[in-house]
């Protein structure tokens, strides 16, 4: 037997789970009408790749996954596609989001899928296809892509492999009726899952609530090596830090993923998803979704197409609306509250959570903290949250992030013990969203600071260069007056004076025209001629000294003056030079430097831009800061934020709306 | 009906705030009806009388704070005050008394410092102690316990509430009084020569700590708070007395038994250093807030100038609850290092 550590804190709320469990997985049929949004969970949305009008069989993929972290999308049905187009779905966030709407048919006509194949004539790269292809995402919380996870590194050794079968929150039996009647096929997906990590051990784990479960799983993964862990039921024993805790005594790092510690974990809704994918070829297109609730009357666990409206399920088991003042998808402890029930079933919804105002009474208004402590002693991340919650509301974020803000996993936990009712998840959601926000922020003022900095220095060294230029040009006219009247006095030989006139005249040609020259060449040369200039003058002066001329402080000023020009053209030939030498290559390593080098390649191509170009260019970027300021304003109202961050938002993206507008007014001009 | 939109979690536990203070309020009975057992109604009367103006007190500040006072009176926690400030304060108090320290406790030590939750200092011990240094002499001196003196009735003891002057208070040391003052014989000696002591420790005290004792333990058992503060607390006091008890010689601390059932031993242990808001927040902060009160509890006891020292050694340590919290956050699940992460 294995050895089953414990976690800090933890709760036992009431399970509520018999009511759902009186009957088997039933089928919820085909609803008129299907809605997938395409973003189902986290990570990027789906692409559509029907059109709307077109026919769709069921099981035809729908919408592919675009990025890293995204999974793709299946007709759960035969059918037209009538609409693409934002529709209310189940989100923390409550906005319409992009949908893809599928009226059925009935038919429930298949398209062709994959062959059935066994899974070990698969390489890993063919299974992990497949996986990908069937567009399985983790079942249990955040909906993760299954295959981001299983994608894992070469070389990487799996310790563990965690099938998740805790489901430790009350109400919920999703999980536990699968186990119950599929465990045969949430063994072969874990023994599918087994061949692509290759861990030291395959361990599913289940709390000791669900016996029947246990019984289930324990004959069907007989003889496979797979170890069935069972361990007391503790709220929140299924979060995956918890469990890992539970089953292996490590801690997941802060921050961390679990394959820091040997750990890879999926769900067995995931596993079952898996076995489907790989064995018969078929898409996830359906799970299991408990509806239960004081307010339904025939609590129970259904087989649902995804996309199906809750409405659908509800009305299946006997929804009184009239009894049902909030309606949860997902648990009591980690669900969230839908705006109607219409919303759509996805890949994550295990849960339907309808109570009536007895069983989950409305909050009552929250008392003064007494730092009882009891939210600490419950908390399974050891933080300390009546701290949390002090400076969350005293908006001392640092002090926040200082007692680990960030390693909290809202399992709310905290909040149900609390006496004073104070509804701290809430506030720890909020202050979460703001800090995150003002590191966005720093990180915008910081590149701000340095496009200001870049382009003082750039003021700079052009003003640097002019001097130099206007240095240049009056030496050469200096040089040109003085040889006319060297030559004037007769000391020379005149054909010489000639012949250095005219390359006096050349050199301030040369000098005037330096705007077209090699700026460096005509930089070289006037530190040249001021350095000669110098060494001249010097030798005036000592000569003067010598002689005891009565012009010595005239020409010790000139000495002066022609020395600081020199300094002054020596400076801008440098400054010249260490902007042109990142050209070269950079010493290797040297990232800072490679950087800078970057930056100056931006710069100079900016600069080489029409001014045409910069003003599409400007243009572009401003709509691309509105785009994402306005999208973080929707987030953050629809989060309920507090006011003060939504107007604020608000007005920052009033500001990009303005400067948007006067970037399409300049381009306008410029293209005019 | 338009469905309720709140964040998770939707459920809740089953204790509330009033509740924990009810608890609280009914685990001091045991000790109240010890207390009035040995030393008549004196200790009702002020209960009676503190509680009745410290909702009053209570009710008047939040009014002039501009929040609802019935909200906010049902939170209990005013009679808590009263409930252990009227046990604290010695039986036949006059009214005079209980309302200045009533007065002190709920108008300064609590609401203005802007009320339940954000007071530093317990407001009972706030109230105590500046009755104590301002009244020393009513303070200290405690009516004689049934077997050692006659213990007046309860119309009596009304009398020496409302009407001080017509009231003749008998007063005798209390043990811990008179260990203090000993310095020439053995501890032994002084048990037979003295009638305040009993089989441990004072006579009747020694009821009164057990039946503390007991309030606490259910307390406990109801997980009302954790064990940390009152176990750190005792242990500590148990372990300096064991130090310094000398056998039982003129010079002797006391011994154990002695500390741990004299004064306001147990009712401080289990009633004024598990107050939540004033002491330190993590377990491992507790263990250290609860084992220096229990420290400075005997210092001041053996070596200080007052005869028991609960009230101060409190009031000391909430000033340093802060800092204890600095330095004992627990090790958050993921983080490296030691500590109560599991
Ligand atoms: S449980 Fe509530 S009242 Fe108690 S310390 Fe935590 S936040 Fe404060
Ligand atoms: S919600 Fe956060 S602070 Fe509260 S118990 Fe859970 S992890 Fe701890």
């Amino acid at each position: 037997m294995r050895k089953i550590h414990d976690f800090h804190g933890g709760i036992h709320p009431v399970e509520n789970k018999h009511q759902s469990l009186h009957t088997p997985i039933r089928d919820a049929g085909i609803p008129a009408e299907l809605t997938l949004p395409l973003s189902q969970h986290i990570g990027a949305p789906a692409t559509p790749l029907v059109a709307v009008g077109e026919r769709v069989l069921k099981g035809q993929l729908v919408a592919e996954a675009t990025g890293l972290v995204s999974a793709a999308l299946h007709a759960p049905t035969s059918g037209t596609v009538t609409a693409i187009e934002p529709r209310p779905i189940a989100h923390p966030s409550g906005l319409p989001a992009p949908c893809l709407v599928i009226a059925s048919d009935g038919e429930d006509a298949w398209c062709e899928l994959p062959p059935p194949c066994s899974f070990e004539t698969l390489e890993r790269p063919e299974l992990l296809a497949r996986i990908r292809a069937a567009g399985i995402a983790g079942m249990g919380g955040a909906g993760f892509p299954a295959a981001v996870k299983l994608g894992l590194k070469p070389g990487t050794q799996v310790e563990t492999l965690i099938i998740n079968g805790t489901e430790c929150e009350p109400y919920i039996t999703a999980d536990d009726i699968l186990m119950r009647e599929r465990a045969a096929q949430i063994v072969r997906g874990a023994q599918i899952l087994a061949h692509l990590v290759a861990p030291a051990e395959t361990v599913i784990g289940i709390e000791d609530n669900k016996p029947e479960a246990i019984a289930a799983m324990c004959a069907a993964a007989e003889g496979t090596g797979i170890e069935i862990a069972v361990f007391p039921t503790k709220y929140p024993s299924g979060g995956e830090k918890q469990l890992i805790e539970l089953l292996t005594g490590k801690q997941v790092p802060s921050g961390g993923l679990p394959m820091d510690v040997g750990v890879v974990c999926q769900n067995v809704g995931t596993a079952a998803a898996v076995a489907d994918a790989v064995e018969h070829g078929r898409p996830l297109i359906s799970r299991i979704t408990t509806v239960t609730g004081a307010a339904v009357d025939e609590p129970q666990n259904f087989e649902v197409l995804l996309g199906t409206p809750m409405s659908h399920l509800l009305a299946l088991a006997g929804y009184r609306a009239a009894d049902n003042p909030r309606l949860v998808m997902g648990g009591p402890m980690m669900g969230f509250t839908v705006p109607d029930p219409g919303v759509p079933i996805v890949k994550t919804t295990n849960c339907i959570l309808a109570p009536s105002a007895q069983e989950l009474p409305a909050p009552p208004p929250a008392q003064a903290c007494i730092r009882c402590g009891l939210c600490a002693e419950a908390c399974p991340a050891s933080l300390l949250p009546q701290q949390l919650y002090w400076f969350a509301r005293g908006r001392e974020f640092e002090k926040a992030e200082a007692h680990n803000l960030f390693d909290c996993i809202e399992c709310g936990a905290c909040s149900y013990v609390c006496p004073s009712n104070i509804p701290l998840v809430q506030y720890y959601r909020a202050a979460k969203a703001e800090v995150l926000q003002m590191r966005r922020d720093a990180q915008k003022a910081e590149h701000s600071r340095q496009r200001f900095e870049a382009r003082q220095e750039r003021l700079e060294r052009e003003e640097a260069e002019k001097e130099a230029r206007r240095a240049a040009r009056k030496q050469a006219a200096e040089e040109k007056a003085r040889r006319a009247a060297d030559a004037g006095s007769g000391e020379a030989d005149p054909v010489q004076a000639a012949i250095e006139r005219a390359q006096a005249r050349k050199a301030a040609q040369a000098a005037g025209a330096a705007s077209e020259e090699n700026p460096l060449q005509k930089l070289e040369k006037t530190v040249v001629t001021t350095r000669e200039r110098l060494e001249k003058a010097e030798a005036k002066l000592a000569q003067a000294r010598s002689e005891g001329a009565d012009h010595i402080a005239a020409l010790e000023t000139g000495v002066e003056k022609t020395r600081a020009k020199l300094a002054a053209a020596e400076q801008a030939l440098q400054d010249y030079q260490a902007q042109q030498t990142p050209a070269e290559p950079a010493p290797a390593g040297d990232a800072a430097q490679a950087a800078i080098q970057k930056a100056m390649a931006a710069r100079a191509a900016q600069a080489n831009k029409s001014p045409l170009e910069k003003a599409r260019d400007n243009l572009e970027k401003l709509e691309a800061r509105l785009a994402k300021s306005e999208a973080r304003l929707a987030e953050s109202r629809a989060a309920g934020e507090e006011e003060k961050i939504v107007e604020a938002l608000a007005s920052s993206v009033e500001r990009l709306q303005e400067k948007v507008a006067a970037a399409r007014a300049e381009l306008a001009a410029e293209e005019s | 009906m338009a469905l309720m939109r709140v964040t998770s979690p939707h459920a809740h536990g089953p204790l509330s705030t009033s509740a924990v203070m009810q608890q609280v309020l009914l685990a001091t009975v045991p000790g109240v009806l010890v207390l009035t057992a040995f030393f008549g109604f004196g200790t009702l009367v002020n209960i009676a009388f503190a509680a009745l103006l410290a909702v009053s007190f209570e009710a008047l500040a939040l009014k002039l704070r501009g929040r609802p006072p019935g909200f906010y009176l049902g939170d209990c926690s005013a009679l808590v005050t009263a409930v252990l400030l009227g046990i604290a304060l010695p039986p036949y108090s006059p009214w005079w008394l209980i309302a200045v320290g009533i007065a002190a406790a709920i108008l300064m030590a609590k609401h203005l410092y802007g009320g339940l939750g954000y007071n530093p200092f317990n407001p009972a011990m706030v109230g105590y102690v500046v009755l104590l240094i301002s009244f020393p002499v009513q303070m200290t001196s405690w009516a004689p316990p049934r077997g050692a003196g006659e213990v007046p009735g309860l119309l009596e003891a009304l009398r020496a509430c409302f009407t001080p002057g017509s009231f003749d208070a008998i007063t005798m040391a209390t043990p811990l009084d008179v260990l203090k003052q000993n310095d020439a014989l053995l501890v032994r000696d002084l048990w037979a020569q003295s009638p305040q002591f009993g089989r441990w420790a004072g006579l009747g005290w020694e009821w009164a700590n057990l039946a503390f004792l007991a309030g606490g333990l259910w307390l406990l058992y109801r997980r009302i708070f954790t064990w940390h503060a009152p176990v750190a607390m005792l242990a500590v006091i148990a372990l300096m007395a064991a130090l310094f008890y000398d056998g039982g010689s003129s010079a002797s601390g006391g011994s154990p038994l002695f500390h741990l059932l004299s004064g306001a031993t147990m009712f401080g242990a289990f009633f004024i250093v598990t107050d939540p808001v004033t002491s330190a927040v993590s377990v491992r902060g507790r263990l250290v807030y609860g084992a220096l009160v229990g420290l400075l509890v005997y210092l001041i006891r053996v070596f200080g100038n007052y005869p028991d020292a609960v009230a101060f050694a409190v009031l000391i340590m909430n000033f340093a609850a802060p800092f204890i919290d600095q330095y004992t956050q627990p090790r958050t699940y993921g983080h490296a290092g030691t500590g109560d992460g599991k």
